[in-house]
């Protein structure tokens, strides 16, 4: 195996301290040295495929997290794990979407090990990205083409697309995050700081390789979600080949604030569809306003579709992704709260 | 008795639990990879990252540079290695492309293996090999450029001698004249077998001597093709396999890493311990490859068939002829009327496809069971009643069958599923937000034979030993065999040993056809019989024995005893002593009618034959019914499978537990080549791109709800002597097509390439 040294960090600080002295070369943080380790339910494998081949992994798994409710809404420490949050009695009741992105992903086994900071970290599931035999890949490979745009794209993206890459974000949570306006606070070799979670990522554009706007050995310490009228009135819907432990082949995070049967306010994600974590704001505007029914919602679905662009295999995510989404929104409305 | 272990009903034996249930789940059970040896090295495979070309470079350096690497071989130092002839009929080679380069005619064709003192070693050496190559254009199936088609015709499978395609009638005349007609297109995709364990060979001399652990479904046919490869005497090579962990016919032949393994132990002077990692699976051993059909039925308007035809195409390496040739079983399904059939080999830059759990029916019932439900909506005809219309002990070939239970599985899988509630309009049954829908198929796999010896030997103690070599891959042979020799020797079944999977035994055919219970038993049963003649012989004349001047005849083993019709007996222990033995041993051998008379020798030599089917007098054939609900969403079409129910007749059955396990797994394997199997093919570069078990999906806990599996019971004493009927591949046959009707039954859509995936139904 390739060697390399492993570290244990008991505090926040001292995690982005060992990563920072292992890590100082201008890189992304997805391609830096030293690398933060906590469920390694993605990392180990792309270690074994030679996908990633950090020289330090710095061991976050320890690190104190908690959830809480507070002033500023709910509070997940970045170190929980999948499942303590999907199984959360306040999570499951007020922020419905968030229990069921977690529970809807992966399997209990992975749910038990992975946290909620490595889990909107994830990378990608493209085959040509976790093949090393396969040269030409953008994100693994700066510059060296993109073999999916020619090759098998079923199971990529139609949204946030360039072309130099189609990879689709795998995650669920996030999409979660990113409908219920989330803030992720970090801490880094600069301190902390706060962002909202939907600058967190970036679309590929002509730099695949850089995913996140985190900065090497930055460390993801809790995502804040405010709570609102819509948090209640939310939920994931996830459409899939088989019914457990696969990926989305489109999804829908939904939350609405609704005054009868009018939206009086929506907040809607999109996950499977898209290079990154999805905020559907067209979709938003279309239906913020209206009486939520089939027709509406369909409309809805159309605006947020509208820049899709799809390749030999994926065309189909467009009706999908379409139906998913307005079947999310009626489902939601009906909801009782 | 409970759903696992049913209550045994006529012709049928007890549930008795697994023989190696405890050591398999308590981690007694030693698979190849767990085998101790001494001072073991090592190997990594390294495996082409291109289809077709040629491999230009071969740069060690970095690889030589980490430590403990032993060797590196490549095909610059493994010339001296022999081709050995690829086994088309079985045993033999899986696959002519068996050197590691310069040429590459498949994506995933090993091209080095690294052998140092570690596997982390091994596998980081590995990865910095540099390999070179320069590409040529690969033809990756079916719609690529540069692949050639040719008749299938004389290209002998494993159990198929036919030299011309089945046909009777005059198919277009009776086509024409059809009242009704169904002409139709269907496909199935490539699916790869996925055993939970991993290829694995490990490979020790003791001087001269090698021994070969390795995964088999095979182990004579698996020593003489290693003997072959590496030019040593048969004798002098041992393969040691007694547990299996799944092979579904992916372990049946010899791989190329076999030899590959047993080289390089002989040139680094150490054990080598091969572990294949998931995806190379995909290409250093065998898949199903894809299939296309083109299916035409002809039906009066009662809806008695006059007509089936029925052409296949089967993709296959550039070297080998694969090829299944279904229609020499689905053309004696029904009585058809005329009939005219053909397969097509198309030879594509892909490896060699192989045999996987019922290879031919598969595919190519699927497609005849699909037309059939199409032609019941155009005659607006219960499918079941149409399958009832022509269901006959002739087939159109004027052969009989020696038993048929089909209507009979048929009805009772019906009244079990609640058939007679369906309203045959598509989309008119629904719940809630789901369309449901009803479907049904049958199944059908032949009942072959083969030869194989057994050996057999019973104490004074009533314990008892018997010996093949044979393999339980999952199956249940262990179980059945200790039962059978149990009840020929009237022992209790926990005192009876079962040693399988070792070719210091006597020999036993593949584990392949569905044959193990019929060859294994039949040999068992002759082996019982002759301890039973020296036995009871000695009971009958002995002076002043219990049972003498008793005819042997009149004498049975019975617990433990030989017991006279009069109720006179003497324990097995004071038979042995009057004997003056402690104990009998019987070899026997079993070669079935209509195998040649050299079959043994060339069982001994690693050669299978097959026997039965539809090639003897009578056709013989297990068979069933399946019934599946399933439930598609409204609006975002995804498909979902509640339940499903299978009746199955297939003669005697040994042992009811182990049974249901195969027939429900069987099931479980048909509905997810229905909905979720499929291995994905990148077709610019003919590379496999879902060659892994996250991706390749396989259904999980929560796609399976309830399956419910009817023995329906059948006397058959004409297929061998054991009365059994192979069941191994028979549940996961006509359930893609059950599915298939369903889905259409549901939403009016006609899905004819599998597998029935969300993008054909958002339409």
């Amino acid at each position: 195996m390739r060697p390399f040294l492993y570290e244990r960090a008991d505090q926040p600080e001292a995690a982005v301290i060992a990563a920072r002295i292992q890590g100082q070369q201008q890189a992304p943080p997805t391609a830096a040295a030293a690398q933060f380790i906590a469920g390694g339910t993605t990392i180990l494998d792309l270690m074994k495929l030679d996908v990633m081949q950090p020289q330090t992994l710095v061991n976050v798994g320890k690190l104190p997290g908690t959830i809480e409710m507070s002033d500023q809404g709910l509070r997940l420490g970045a170190s929980v794990k999948m499942a303590e949050a999907a199984e959360n009695e306040i999570v499951k009741r007020d922020f419905p979407v968030i229990a069921q992105a977690l529970q809807l992903a992966a399997s209990q086994q992975i749910r038990n090990m992975a946290s909620l900071g490595g889990n909107v970290l994830q990378r990608t599931r493209c085959p040509y990205f976790r093949d090393v035999s396969y040269s030409a890949c953008n994100k693994r490979n700066p510059g060296s083409g993109c073999s999916a745009l020619d090759g098998h794209n079923r199971n990529l993206a139609i949204l946030g697309t360039s072309d130099k890459c189609i990879a689709s974000y795998p995650g669920d949570f996030a999409q979660a995050l990113i409908a219920l306006d989330a803030q992720v606070e970090t801490l880094g070799p600069n301190g902390g700081r706060s962002l909202a979670f939907a600058d967190l990522h970036k679309e590929p554009g002509d730099t695949p390789n850089i995913e996140t706007q985190l900065q090497p050995g930055e460390l993801i310490s809790a995502f804040v979600v405010p709570t609102g009228a819509w948090t209640r009135r939310s939920l994931y819907l996830k459409i899939r080949d088989r019914e457990s432990y696969e990926f989305a082949l489109a999804s829908a995070a939904i939350a609405l604030d609704m005054d009868g049967q009018t939206v009086r306010g929506s907040r809607i994600a999109l996950g499977g569809v898209a290079t990154r974590p999805w905020r559907a704001r067209e979709a938003e505007e279309t239906i913020n306003g209206q009486t939520l029914n089939d027709e509406t919602a369909r409309g809805a679905a159309e605006a947020a579709f509208r820049g899709a662009k799809v390749y030999s295999h994926n065309a189909f995510k467009v009706e999908l992704g379409r139906r998913t989404l307005a079947r999310a929104l009626l489902d939601a409305g009906r909801m009782e709260i | 008795m409970s759903a696992a272990a049913p209550e045994p009903k006529a012709n049928m034996g007890q549930p008795v639990p697994r023989y190696d249930a405890r050591e398999k789940v308590t981690g007694v059970a030693r698979y190849a990879s767990d085998q101790q040896v001494s001072q073991p090295a090592f190997a990594f495979l390294v495996t082409s990252a291109i289809a077709r070309g040629d491999i230009t470079s071969i740069d060690e350096r970095g690889a030589r540079e980490v430590p403990g690497v032993l060797d590196i071989f490549t095909h610059r130092n493994t010339d001296d290695l022999t081709q050995t002839k690829y086994g088309q009929q079985g045993g033999g080679a899986s696959t002519s492309i068996q050197g590691l380069g310069p040429e590459i005619r498949h994506d995933g064709q090993i091209v080095a293996m690294v052998v140092a003192d570690t596997f982390e070693n091994a596998r980081e050496a590995a990865y910095r090999l540099k390999i070179g190559y320069s590409e040529a254009t690969p033809s990756a199936s079916f719609e690529s450029a540069g692949t050639e088609m040719k008749d299938a015709n004389g290209i002998m499978s494993v159990a198929t001698q036919a030299k011309e395609w089945l046909s009777t009638g005059d198919v277009e005349d009776a086509l024409s004249k059809a009242a009704v007609t169904v002409d139709a297109e269907y496909s199935t995709p490539t699916q790869h077998h996925n055993p939970i364990e991993l290829f694995t060979t490990t490979c020790s001399w003791q001087g001269d001597k090698l021994t070969i652990y390795e995964p088999s479904q095979f182990v004579f046919g698996l020593k003489n093709a290693v003997a072959e490869r590496i030019d040593v005497a048969p004798d002098n090579i041992h393969v040691v396999s007694p547990y299996v962990g799944g092979a579904f016919g992916s372990k049946a032949q010899m791989t190329p890493r076999t030899g590959l393994v047993a080289y390089a132990a002989r040139k680094v002077g150490r054990p080598v311990k091969l572990v294949a990692t998931r995806d190379q699976g995909y290409t250093i051993s065998t898949y199903r490859a894809e299939t296309r059909h083109h299916v035409r039925l002809g039906s009066d308007r009662d809806g008695r068939l006059v007509a089936y035809s029925h052409e296949g195409f089967e993709i296959t390496s550039r070297p080998d002829s694969y090829s299944v040739k279904g229609t020499e079983e689905t053309a004696h399904l029904y009585s058809f009327g005329a009939v005219a059939t053909k397969v097509n080999v198309v030879h594509a830059d892909r490896n060699t496809p192989g045999f996987m759990r019922s290879p031919p029916v598969v595919p190519y019932v699927y497609a005849l069971e699909s037309a059939l439900d199409e032609l019941a909506v155009k005659l607006r005809m219960d499918p079941v009643e149409l399958r009832r219309k022509n269901d006959g002990m002739k087939d159109s070939f004027g052969k009989e069958w020696s038993s048929r239970s089909l209507m009979t599985c048929y009805d009772q899988a019906a009244e079990a599923f609640g058939w007679s509630k369906r309203n045959p309009e598509p989309g008119s049954m629904r719940d809630g937000e789901w369309l449901v829908g009803w479907g049904c198929a049958t199944a059908v796999y032949p009942t072959h034979n083969a030869a194989s010896a057994a050996r057999v030997s019973l104490r004074s103690t009533g314990e008892a030993l018997v010996q093949i070599a044979v393999h339980d891959i999952g199956t249940g042979a262990y179980t059945v065999i200790g039962q059978l020799v149990a009840s020929e020797l009237g022992v209790p079944v926990e005192k009876v040993r079962v040693e399988l999977g070792d070719t210091l035994l006597p020999a036993g055919p593949v584990a392949g056809g569905s044959v193990t219970t019929a060859a294994a038993g039949s040999a068992v049963l002759k082996a019982c019989a002759q301890i039973r003649t020296r036995l009871i012989g000695g009971a009958s004349s002995g002076d002043g024995a219990p049972l003498a001047g008793v005819p042997d005849g009149q004498i049975r083993l019975r617990e433990g005893r030989a017991v006279a019709q009069d109720g006179r007996s003497e324990e097995l222990a004071k038979l042995f002593e009057r004997l003056g033995q402690n104990q009998i041993e019987e070899y026997a051998e079993f070669v079935p009618a209509g195998a040649s008379s050299n079959a043994m020798e060339r069982l001994y030599q690693g050669k299978p034959t097959f026997v039965g089917g539809s090639n003897g007098e009578k056709l013989m054939y297990s068979l069933g019914a399946e019934f599946v609900e399933v439930r598609v969403n409204q609006r975002t079409r995804e498909v979902r499978c509640p339940r499903a129910i299978g009746a199955f007749a297939a003669g005697r059955i040994l042992n009811t537990r182990t049974t249901h396990s195969q027939l429900m797994g069987g099931m479980i394997w048909g509905i997810a080549s229905a909905l979720h199997e499929k291995t994905e093919l990148d077709e610019k570069r003919a590379r496999y791109v879902n060659d892994n078990i996250a991706e390749y999906l396989i259904p999980v806990n929560a796609d399976i709800r309830d399956i419910d599996i009817i023995l329906v019971p059948e006397i058959d004493n004409e297929v061998n002597p054991v009365g059994v009927k192979g069941l191994g591949e028979l549940a996961n046959v006509g359930t893609a097509a059950a599915v298939a009707n369903a889905v259409y039954h549901a939403t009016g859509i006609r899905i004819r390439d599998l597998p029935v995936r969300i993008e054909a139904l958002l339409a």
